[in-house]
């Protein structure tokens, strides 16, 4: 099975993706001797061994290479943006080989040099790329012990690998990797059978190991691509229109030259270089050039949710049962909708892109978390062959869904192209804020019914615009009518961390406080009542059992709770909110959040992971909205949009459920969708008042 | 306009030849290569570019370069001596106090700077001090359990 995006993942639906095959005279180039274990992502599997000269089996997920010096290295295309896989592959790997952390180096993201990856998002890195590389890495293992065992002379089952020395029976003898590995030339596409380590006896996986090369980054000597440099390398910038809805008009009157600066034009594109950063942001920001403005109307913050219901399509959702049947069989029926903005990533690190044209080669440095798509966006836009261009990804100052596209990787190329020098193009807050793409807006109509003992018996729910993750529900309800509807954007909008299931876990979980207000009945009680899916009782039961949910909320404090599943993960997060009396501040005083994910790879990252979509939860609920009109982005810095800071994070007690029985799923994106609705009803508990809106109260609450 | 040609970074003395007015962000960036430090907002808004200048904690993209020239600027990378973490640096390392690593310098120098001061700070105090250094990842919690662990308080990571 081919591991596909979801259908909202907007950007991916711009162009094509492609996917070029890794070729022979690439892969001899990068392995010339050792022993290379291939990891196919179809089911269909070849399984003999061959020599390198070979053709290579199609639709590669990653390798690993056993050189003569014996060095492992691992290949994927997966990407490091801080959520720690280059740790938990580098663990699942050291796991199977029998050796120890630091004996493995993982090359990611490197187009001339990993196997074909559609990108690092979804929480798939976890659930999908860990248990392959682990047969990868067990299938060497048991390639490299029968090496051994032949060398020996001695039956394959007397010779084990031990803190990376093969050993006989009785010890007795030993030798390296490198010794075994040495002269081989050999090639093994691994079989989907390998046996890999039980969960139960994971030694190294399943433990808190700290991120493998943290050291770089507290010295800051860490290269991300804004701090590289080529020789005699330019500094690029773009000619930027004032507002989103416009471009540079391709048949405006040129622009006089500027001394020791190189003016780019080309279409609606608008650059240029200069020997130096400054001298290059302050000319592109200087120049003028006539604009073309598009002519689709541009609605503001306050005539977004009309736009979106006016430029609706039909939704394709398959209903369950009958909702007329359920409104007819309930007691009491609610209606409410439910909206939220706009937001930006603001990942710190801002797009940035390292581009160079050599012997008709283009390579670029870039942080993207799709490395091959952009190669895709580059040959595209540049008329460049897809073979002749090398897309390479450091680690990247984080991108939370957000960097998916390649703008800057254009630009920087463009201009690489034109001056035929290096040239490296970093966007400014600003840029970042205006030019890249947003989580998308969305309004959502709920309409329920309930029975006077709490049993739900209808679910109609309609998102306009957010998207449809996390839209389906867990709960146990006969009759559902659930629709995404597709309309238009205004703004640029696409992936983001947890994609619209923060909205859709919003609306649901809101009601859900609603619904249970209606039937005079407590939350969690009210939302069990519902619940046949044991795994989401069982965190629930954890987050309130952590909580100590059995208080009343009172005049002071208001208690709070939300739960959830999306992507493999199961979630529960209560609130403890106050409202300042003078300020009408919502504070956020005590943070429970319950995950489950299957089984639990390396606890301390686990639980970093959790604790960080916490906080950026916070904003996106509290405060977090992008302001526009008519074509402006009213809040392009950080001084007018704000971000979850210290000062706002409470106490957060994260209780992390480990079921070994069952594969491990991703954590980077759903522990971010609980916050905003459990906030919300601890706002109701303590205030009476219900807040359908995100962001709930970026000015406080005013009475 | 008049020029910078002699810099004090690290303890070590430096030449350039740049305008005053240019930013210490970007001269320590692209003149010096020291990239450890970060470019975030450029308005002081995020601490991504936080240095020391004589001890003090300084936004380096809103600090003209003419104004640090006969200073002591020290950097993340002035902060390991000899093959030894800085007791902060340590910390970070110790409490998982990051994820992508991008704000990591700047929290850093800013945590340097109020040990320095304060070398037993309270958890108001931390958070007061810290409130201005964003971390995007939301690393915050750990950040401060750093700082506790570095002040040879109890704290850390569990």
């Amino acid at each position: 099975m081919k591991d596909l995006p979801e259908v909202e993942r907007y950007e991916l639906t711009e162009d094509p993706f492609y996917n070029f095959t890794f070729d022979r005279r690439q892969f001899l180039k990068v392995f010339s001797t050792g022993i290379v274990l291939l990891v196919p992502m179809s089911r269909l599997l070849a399984q003999e061994e061959q020599g390198f000269d070979r053709e290579l089996p199609k639709d590669i997920g990653a390798w690993i290479h056993v050189d003569q010096d014996g060095s492992v290295v691992v290949y994927t295309g997966k990407v490091e943006f801080g959520q720690n896989i280059r740790t938990s592959l580098s663990q699942a790997v050291a796991e199977e080989l029998h050796v120890p952390l630091q004996t493995v180096r993982l090359v990611m993201g490197d187009t001339d040099l990993t196997p074909f990856d559609l990108g690092t998002f979804g929480s798939r890195t976890t659930p999908t790329m860990a248990p392959q590389l682990r047969k990868a890495a067990a299938a060497a293992r048991e390639m490299l012990i029968a090496l051994a065992a032949q060398q020996w002379q001695v039956p394959p089952d007397t010779v084990r690998i031990v803190d990376a020395r093969f050993v006989n029976h009785d010890q007795s003898k030993s030798m390296t990797l490198a010794d075994v590995a040495k002269g081989q030339k050999l090639v093994k596409t691994i079989s989907p059978d390998v046996k890999t380590t039980p969960v139960d006896q994971w030694t190294l996986a399943g433990k808190s190991i700290p991120k493998v090369d943290g050291r770089d980054y507290v010295t800051g000597r860490h290269k991300y691509t804004s701090d590289m440099r080529r020789d005699g390398m330019l500094y690029g910038a773009v000619v930027r229109p004032p507002k989103v809805n416009m471009t540079v008009d391709p048949a405006g009157p040129g622009v006089a030259e500027v001394k020791g600066i190189q003016l780019v034009r080309d279409g609606n594109f608008f650059g240029l270089a200069a020997s130096d950063q400054p001298t290059a942001t302050s000319v592109a920001k200087s120049i003028t050039t006539p604009w073309e403005t598009s002519p689709d109307p541009q609605p503001d913050n306050a005539t977004l949710v009309d736009y979106f219901r006016k430029n609706a399509r039909e939704g394709r959702g398959r209903p369950v049962g009958s909702v007329a049947d359920g409104f007819a069989a309930a007691d009491k029926t609610l209606e409410q909708t439910y909206n939220v903005d706009y937001i930006a990533h603001a990942p710190l690190e801002p797009r940035a892109a390292i581009a160079e044209f050599v012997d008709n080669k283009l390579t670029v440095w870039t942080g993207t978390q799709r490395p091959f798509g952009v190669r895709g966006e580059l040959a595209e836009a540049l008329h460049v062959p897809a073979s002749r261009i090398r897309v390479i990804v450091p680690d990247t100052g984080s991108g939370y869904g957000g960097k998916h596209s390649g703008e800057c990787a254009i630009e920087a190329a463009r201009l690489a192209m034109a001056t035929k020098k290096p040239v490296k193009v970093v966007w400014t807050r600003e840029e970042e804020f205006t030019w890249a793409y947003f989580r998308p807006a969305g309004v959502i109509d709920v309409k329920t019914g309930v029975k006077n003992d709490g049993k739900i018996t209808a679910w109609e729910f309609h998102n306009y615009n957010s998207g449809s993750s996390g839209i389906q529900i867990k709960y146990d309800i006969a009759n559902q009518n659930i629709q995404f509807h597709d309309t238009k954007s205004p703004l640029r909008q696409g992936s983001y961390r947890g994609l619209a299931a923060t909205a859709n876990h919003f609306a649901r979980e809101v009601h859900m406080d609603e619904l249970a207000a209606l039937v005079k009945m407590d939350p969690v009680e009210f939302r069990l009542k519902n619940i046949k899916d044991e795994r989401l009782r069982a965190v629930l039961d954890a987050a309130v059992t952590r909580f100590n949910w059995n208080r009343k909320s009172s005049t002071m404090r208001g208690f709070g709770v939300a739960c959830g599943f999306e992507k493999g993960g199961y979630i529960a997060t209560c609130a403890e909110v106050s409202i300042e009396a003078r300020t009408g501040k919502v504070k956020l005083e005590r943070i429970v959040e319950a995950f489950e994910c299957g089984a639990i790879v390396n606890p301390v990252h686990l639980e970093n992971q959790v604790e960080g979509a916490v906080v950026q939860a916070i904003g996106g609920a509290l405060f977090e909205s992008i302001q526009f009109v008519n074509g402006s982005i009213l809040n392009p810095r950080f001084k007018n949009y704000r971000l979850p800071r210290f000062s706002d994070v409470p106490p957060i007690e994260i209780v992390l459920v480990n079921r070994k029985d069952l594969p491990s799923a991703g954590a980077g994106e759903t522990p971010i969708v609980g916050l905003a609705p459990a906030v919300s009803n601890a706002i109701f508990a303590v205030t009476g008042k219900r807040l359908r809106s995100l962001p709930l109260a970026p000015n406080g609450l005013k009475t | 306009m008049a020029k910078v040609t002699a810099l004090t970074v690290n303890g070590k003395k430096l030449t350039v030849n740049v305008d005053s007015q240019t930013s210490l962000l970007s001269v320590l960036r692209n003149d010096l290569d020291l990239t450890g430090t970060k470019y975030g907002c450029g308005e002081a808004q995020c601490g991504a570019c936080t240095v020391l200048i004589d001890g003090q904690q300084t936004r380096s993209c809103v600090t003209p370069v003419g104004k640090v020239a006969n200073k002591q600027i020290t950097t993340i990378e002035g902060l390991e001596k000899d093959g030894q973490l800085h007791p902060v640096q340590e910390a970070f390392l110790k409490a998982d106090a990051m994820q992508c690593g991008y704000c990591t310098p700047g929290m850093i120098m800013s945590s340097v700077a109020l040990l320095s001061k304060t070398p037993q700070p309270t958890r108001e105090q931390i958070v007061r001090h810290m409130d201005r250094n964003v971390c995007r990842c939301g690393t915050y919690l750990r950040i401060v359990a750093a700082i506790q662990m570095a002040s040879g308080q109890k704290g850390g990571a569990e």
